[in-house]
């Protein structure tokens, strides 16, 4: 709103010397700064049209299309003309045998990630930062984000055959500590390990950059004044590199924690098998299967719904929080 | 750094920047390892990948699995597919992120809050699988190359990443001074902004184009024609439903066993699959690193 008023004062000024002001004068006569605005800059708003479209199309439509969480839906009459079904499908859902199983599932493989890959990229940031320069660092960065480019299936592919009985290197590795010809992908006790230190494997070094970046921004003033006050190394990571990630941590950490419900479908799809499946159930697998495999296209958006719920008041509370505690917050 | 006016390093400094190069050794070999895995089997004889004899470096030397890939005519089917979805995909991403991330950063655009508003909106909710799903099906995209193109065509982080990029490189200024001398908003950016952009245009063709060519997700779900299908699901049908065409082998020395070649193939799928990414990977890894601290400046 200020900028709105300020505008209004200066543009009578600016008008005689703007050219394409000077072409429209009609317009300002009706001292609409509005429609004004946006007349000067039509082709701003031209070239908006596809992407804004794309986002009306792919993104905000489907949103309006949850309704169908609450409708008996029948592909003939469509979402809209289906018959209302009210929360029908939510008290499926809650009634159902396995809920619980999969909302442990789920928030058991998130927080496990969670406290796993939060702190690990910071680690490797801050053992980076430690050394200056050289081909040591170089190599150590480039080999640990390589794995990132690896596609999941790709990865998926990489850890079974890892840990396939008698030929996979974990395996074998295992097998000389005694452990031998055992089937890992099957047992229901692992996955939760398997998953989440698989993607510590994969995300860590790129995960890692940010806080490359942020401690690369630190004054080195700072560092020099500590090494005048005699300040030992992990000193300096203790009182200097650690604050000055502080802020950045806070808003990764916002971040992750608005994903704890969105748990990754691709992964976790692939890396299920009938073996494991009692621990590897989540809530987006089970969605698909039910959904997609099933076609019962009501009850997987409710279940879907109360998904992405969860997970909104989730992510608006530790912002909220995260914004009473430090002055960091995502918005 | 003169040696001699520098403050010398404590005992327990030095000990503690040793104990970091332990640290950062171990997880360059654990990260390593398994790669190097991976390549050493892929180029080592199946009976010796079977029986577990290759650790680190390939064993009796063949080229047998690769010869049993590029006979596939499935893979060959996925890589085409694969390479079309991310080029078509990448050239309509990289354009429309910059027709919402230019205006975006323009002052001058009335309600720019709104429609900054209305993009992050979509990071924090969505419709979820179904109504998605519904969406494409309505627009009959289902079963048609689109399919893997459209409803992916605009990322969100990188609309925020190229908006943080023109906001923070092209000055106000320019834009003024070009408007005073009659040149369209249009113009502008094609003489102006598009020219100054490279390094982002760069880094969002490099994201894009990694994120086309690993794309399953969308394919699992709007696909059933094998003849559409990207590498990635062909992959996905021989490396983890182990459903490999016994015919695929027919062409190669019949006298390898063929449980020996079918692992074999699995090591030499996963390197191909990969080649393409992890070669233009040391060229453009700055690249990279560069695209995430522009989007790490501000959200």
């Amino acid at each position: 709103m200020p900028r709105l008023t300020s505008k209004l004062q200066t543009e009578p000024s600016l008008a005689p010397k703007n050219p394409v002001s000077l072409k429209a004068p009609p317009e300002r006569r009706t001292g609409r700064t509005v429609g004004k605005k946006i007349k000067r800059h039509w082709q701003l708003y031209l070239v908006l049209l596809l992407p804004v479209l794309y986002l009306i199309i792919f993104k905000y439509i489907p949103m309006a299309g949850i309704v169908i969480a609450f409708k008996n839906y029948n592909v003939i009459k469509g979402i809209w003309g289906s018959d209302w079904a009210g929360l029908k499908y939510f008290h499926q859902f809650f009634d159902s045998p396995n809920f619980w199983l999969y909302i442990k599932n789920t928030l058991g493989i998130s927080f496990y990630g969670l406290i796993l890959g939060f702190p690990a990229p910071i680690l490797l940031a801050l053992a980076l930062n430690e050394i200056r320069n050289g081909l040591f660092k170089k190599s150590v960065q480039m080999v640990s984000y390589a794995p990132y480019f690896i596609s999941t299936v790709i990865m998926v592919s990489i850890i079974i055959v890892n840990l396939t009985p008698n030929v996979g290197m974990v395996s074998k590795f295992f097998e000389m500590l005694g452990v031998s010809n055992t089937n890992f992908m099957g047992i229901p006790g692992l996955f939760k390990s398997i998953y989440v230190w698989s993607d510590v494997w994969q995300f860590t070094g790129y995960g890692a950059i940010i806080y490359i970046a942020a401690l690369s921004g630190v004054n080195p003033e700072l560092y020099e004044s500590a090494k005048v006050d005699g300040a030992s190394r992990i000193q300096k990571i203790l009182h200097i590199d650690i604050p000055s990630l502080i802020p950045v941590s806070v808003i990764m950490l916002i971040l992750n924690l608005g994903n704890i419900m969105k748990l990754g479908f691709e992964k976790i799809y692939l890396m299920q098998n009938p073996l494991n499946l009692s621990t590897s159930e989540v809530i987006s697998t089970y969605v698909y299967k039910v959904g997609l495999l099933g076609s019962s296209f009501s009850f997987s958006a409710a279940i879907g719904l109360f998904n992405s719920v969860i997970n909104l008041i989730l992510l608006v509370s530790v912002n909220y929080i995260a914004r009473k505690l430090s002055s960091n917050s995502l918005w | 750094m003169s040696k001699g006016t520098a403050i010398r390093e404590s005992k327990g400094d030095r000990l503690f920047v040793f104990f970091i190069y332990l640290f950062l050794s171990l997880v360059l070999v654990i990260v390593a390892v398994p790669l190097i895995y991976i390549l050493s089997s892929s180029v080592s004889s199946p009976q010796a990948v079977v029986s577990g004899k290759v650790w680190l470096f390939p064993v009796d030397f063949t080229l047998d699995g690769y010869k049993a890939v590029f006979h596939n005519p499935q893979i060959g089917v996925g890589y085409l597919n694969s390479l079309f979805y991310t080029v078509v995909g990448t050239v309509i991403n990289v354009a429309l992120t910059i027709m919402l991330g230019y205006p975006l950063a323009k002052k001058t655009l009335y309600g720019r809050n709104f429609f900054m508003v209305l993009l992050v909106i979509t990071m924090m909710f969505d419709g979820g699988l179904i109504p998605y799903y519904l969406v494409v099906k309505d627009l009959h995209l289902l079963d048609t190359r689109w399919a893997m193109i459209l409803p992916g065509a605009l990322g969100v982080f990188q609309v925020i990443v190229a908006r943080t990029f023109f906001q923070t490189t092209i000055p106000d200024e320019l834009a003024e001074a070009a408007e005073l001398d009659g040149c369209s908003d249009i113009r502008f950016i094609f003489s102006i902004v598009l020219p100054l952009s490279k390094p982002i245009i760069a880094v969002m063709t490099l994201m894009y184009a990694v994120g086309h060519w690993n794309a399953y997700f969308d394919a699992l779900i709007f696909l059933r024609k094998p003849d559409l299908f990207p590498l990635q699901i062909i992959l996905r049908n021989i490396l983890i439903l182990n459903t490999v065409d016994a015919s695929m082998m027919a062409n190669v020395s019949q006298v390898q066993a063929q449980q020996g070649l079918k692992d074999l193939l699995k090591y030499s799928l996963i390197v191909v699959a990969s080649a393409p990414v992890l070669i233009i990977y040391p060229f453009v890894q700055k690249h990279f690193v560069k695209g995430v601290m522009i989007g790490s400046l501000k959200g």
